[in-house]
């Protein structure tokens, strides 16, 4: 059987490799913002694998995985709002977002 | 797997490589929202409509904007003269590619085992609502109190303004 035989197999892979590529811009790059758009690439994949998961298994009715995608999203929305505002307020205190910069707690 | 699949994961992936390398910052804020587009049209190639357009107004619509207005008041387009990556960038790109490498490696290994239902399913948004108001109704008010919580404290956190020393 080839991999990409079976739908949910492709749907996986683009999620791995989605989440690949935001864990490599999380970790990667040196600005907080950056930091923080590549943590929502990983929350996306994520959701992608609940969603696959949902339509190709046994009980979609059930609407498990999609609830879990739907709160997944609501979470991660609220995450990015807290997130973004925690780099404005350090880049009021300290005048950067580059996080090598930003090397004490201290202010 | 047809077409419509890998047209739509390749734009999905450029969207998300686009934002990884590109320099400016508002380059990688369009970017991550053609990523999250993309997202959202495989969504609905899941026949999961309702996410596919809960994606479309909270990502397009909030998290993208929130994204660009942290840039603008950051002062982010600014590029850095140190470059945009940081020095260890190497060692995060081995991390990323070690996870991609286990997370590939289970996906085919699984291949044989993983569940293959080819039906339709039939949810129409009545459902989904009776859902969230039946069984799932206390998530349902938990993320509604996270999210009260969430705008309150991103408001104090960013609102606060630090008396500077001249």
């Amino acid at each position: 059987m080839t991999p990409l035989a079976t739908p949910l197999a492709g749907y996986l892979l683009v999620a791995a490799l989605l989440f690949a590529i935001g864990l490599a811009g999380a970790l990667t790059r040196r600005n907080a913002i950056m930091v923080l758009i590549g943590i929502e690439l990983m929350l996306n994949a994520a959701n992608l694998n609940l969603i696959a998961f949902w339509r190709f298994g046994p009980h979609p009715e059930a609407l498990t995985g999609m609830m879990f995608a739907i709160f997944s999203i609501a979470v991660a929305a609220a995450e990015a709002a807290v997130g973004l505002g925690l780099v404005i307020a350090i880049y009021r205190h300290t005048n950067t977002t580059e996080l090598d910069k930003i090397n004490r707690m201290k202010g | 797997m047809n077409a419509v699949f890998y047209i739509l994961a390749a734009l999905t992936l450029a969207g998300g490589l686009a934002t990884v390398l590109l320099k400016h910052l508002v380059h990688c804020a369009l970017a991550v929202t053609v990523a999250f587009a993309g997202l959202a049209l495989l969504f609905l190639q899941l026949d999961a409509q309702f996410a596919g357009f809960a994606q479309i107004l909270v990502y397009i619509g909030a998290v993208a904007i929130l994204i660009v207005f942290a840039i603008l008041l950051t002062r982010g387009s600014e590029l850095p003269k140190g470059g945009v990556f940081s020095s260890t960038w190497l060692v995060g790109l081995a991390i990323a590619a070690g996870v991609f490498a286990v997370l590939g490696w289970a996906v085919l290994q699984s291949v044989r085992a993983v569940p293959q239902q080819n039906a339709v399913p039939v949810v129409t948004v009545h459902d989904i609502g009776n859902a969230l108001m039946g069984r799932y109704v206390l998530p349902l008010e938990i993320v509604a109190l996270l999210l009260t919580a969430a705008t309150i404290g991103a408001v104090i956190v960013a609102m606060h303004e630090k008396e500077r020393q001249p």
